[in-house]
């Protein structure tokens, strides 16, 4: 079987960005934008498995215009479709309906398997993956530390609590990968130039209501200033501030 | 008022003390919570029930519940669960669930929240960098970080329910391969002391390790170091592309502080920072910071913790 093999892959702040909150909603206008760092393995994940038993790869993304450079930056990588799911009507999506509007192009294209990161850098939240699985009522993996193809699924290697579990999935199912299990491969010249010329194909989405209203977004707390101490000398000073006003140790 | 559902956090069967701080946070929502303990034991039902704040307790039993297997979870946590404002831990396989239980009623999930005030919760965005504060409109999964919510005391003892639900497994677990490194997850510790490139070479970890023994803390490290060192591995780093932590006690050596670190640690209740570049972002972020070389810091750190703690 050539399976239809999707990835997720969104657009995200550098992770090395500084964010700033102005007003009551952070200021992304001067940040650099990247691929979420865990997506890179995904679709390297979902090149593996093309490499491994052919098939289609389709890179999916959610969001306006601006995140074509994504879907680009993945046809640079050797992915042969581009789609962006997006209505201009959307704003500040919610789980429910983000995962709505992906499980929606999953089903469009007919995927056997979806590859996406284990969480994206800028929620840190980690739903979609299982979340777009429950909706197709397919299995998942989630946070893959290992990475197997065999005739009839996959073989993944899990965190668990008394160890690794080395754990087989039939198809079709949902992989949230972590870092750790592959090294992504860099886009060459003829990757990028056929990147420049292909097409995205945007596609629309059925989503609910937002189950979640936004009030503002804040600075974190921020601590009372400490105290430093020049010199090796005041360990013995510091594991006492532990110890006696800390209560930490 | 919502109902409100606690889904009880289970390690190998045992009940973890997280739960306790789900019924908080369940209570501050407004309600003593229905507790489910997903693949029960007697001893956790019988811990469950004791527990302040809780308004009764599901044991839901069956087999798929002997391995995290996340569809069958959720098809036999949803079956047992009444609807309302469900709580989960934010654990890796706490927000796993709690995404598949959210997806399959339709409603929205938000993970890793560090307060709730009235109907508004926060959550951390950006890995902490900035703080998201919304309020539900309806039923919702929401999961809470742990050691932010002061855990529920002793009770008067809640009526357990004992229901059999379980489901077709999606994953088969073929064998468990034991860790290489053995140690304390950092994810998990209440103590941790990591390394950054300052360590200079990847052996020299071995004295964290020993201050890490002395302490009963978990061993971290920045992303320089392990995307330097082979050594290192991915488990242990800590920052936005690593695991975030939030222990009492963060010891940060030979780590300069770079902004997707401290995103992951900045939390901690205490930070010490040892470094020998006073000028170190690291050291504007810590309770103590101490100028020096980890060669001279170290040996008198792991003497003074030993005297202490024997």
């Amino acid at each position: 079987m050539m399976p239809n093999i999707a990835v997720l892959v969104k657009r995200v702040p550098d992770t090395n960005a500084q964010i700033l909150v102005s007003g009551d909603r952070v200021d992304l206008s001067n940040v650099k934008w990247v691929m979420s760092p865990y997506d890179e393995y995904a679709l390297e994940a979902a090149m593996m498995h093309k490499e491994a038993q052919g098939g289609v790869v389709t890179a999916i993304t959610l969001g306006a215009p601006e995140c074509d450079k994504v879907l680009k930056d993945a046809k640079a990588i050797g992915v042969d479709r581009i789609i962006r799911v997006w209505d201009d009507s959307w704003s500040e999506l919610d789980s429910n309906q983000t995962q709505m509007a992906l499980t929606s192009a999953v089903k469009e294209i007919s995927a056997e398997v979806v590859y996406c990161g284990k969480s994206a850098a800028d929620t840190g939240a980690g739903s979609t993956g299982p979340g777009v699985a429950e909706r197709l009522d397919w299995a998942s993996a989630s946070n893959i530390i290992g990475l197997e193809f065999e005739d009839s699924g996959i073989e993944v290697i899990v965190p668990a609590a008394s160890g690794n579990a080395r754990t087989g999935i039939s198809l079709p199912a949902v992989v949230s990968c972590d870092k750790g299990f592959c090294k992504p491969r860099k886009p060459n010249v003829k990757g990028i130039m056929m990147a420049k010329r292909a097409q995205v194909e945007v596609l629309a989405a059925e989503i609910p209501a937002s189950g979640i209203n936004i009030v503002s977004h804040t600075p974190p707390p921020q601590k009372a200033p400490g105290q430093t101490f020049d010199g090796a000398t005041n360990v013995p000073a510091v594991v006492a501030a532990l110890r006696n006003d800390a209560n930490v140790i | 008022m919502s109902e409100t559902v606690v889904i009880a956090e289970t390690k190998q069967g045992m009940l973890h003390s997280v739960t306790a701080e789900l019924v908080s946070a369940a209570n501050a929502l407004g309600s003593a919570p229905t507790v489910i303990i997903p693949g029960t034991s007697d001893s956790a039902a019988a811990a469950v029930a004791e527990l302040a704040g809780v308004g009764r307790v599901i044991a839901c039993v069956g087999d798929c519940f002997s391995t995290y297997d996340a569809a069958s979870w959720a098809k036999a946590v949803d079956t047992c669960a009444p609807a309302g404002i469900v709580v989960c831990a934010a654990s890796q396989n706490g927000k796993d669930l709690a995404s598949r239980l959210a997806a399959r009623r339709s409603i929205s999930v938000v993970q890793d929240v560090v307060a709730i005030d009235g109907s508004t919760l926060t959550q951390p965005i950006f890995s902490g960098k900035a703080m998201q504060n919304i309020v539900l409109s309806g039923d919702a999964v929401i999961s809470i970080r742990a050691n932010t919510f002061a855990a529920v005391g002793e009770g008067d003892g809640a009526e357990v329910t004992v229901m059999n639900q379980s489901a077709d497994i999606a994953t088969a677990v073929r064998e468990m391969i034991a860790k290489a490194n053995e140690r304390l997850d950092v994810a998990e510790a209440d103590i941790i002391i990591s390394g950054g490139r300052g360590m200079q070479d990847p052996v020299n970890f071995v004295d964290l390790e020993r201050i890490a023994d002395a302490l009963g803390a978990a061993v971290g490290a920045s992303r320089a170091a392990v995307d330097t060192w082979e050594e290192i591995p991915h488990s242990m780093q800590v920052g936005q592309t690593g695991k975030t932590v939030n222990p009492s006690l963060y010891i940060a050596v030979g780590i300069s502080g770079a902004i997707q670190h401290l995103a992951g640690m900045r939390t901690s209740k205490y930070i010490v920072a040892i470094n020998k570049d006073a000028e170190a972002p690291i050291f504007k972020h810590a309770d103590y910071g101490i100028v020096s070389t980890w060669e001279e810091a170290l040996p008198i750190l792991e003497s003074e913790l030993k005297a202490l703690l024997g």
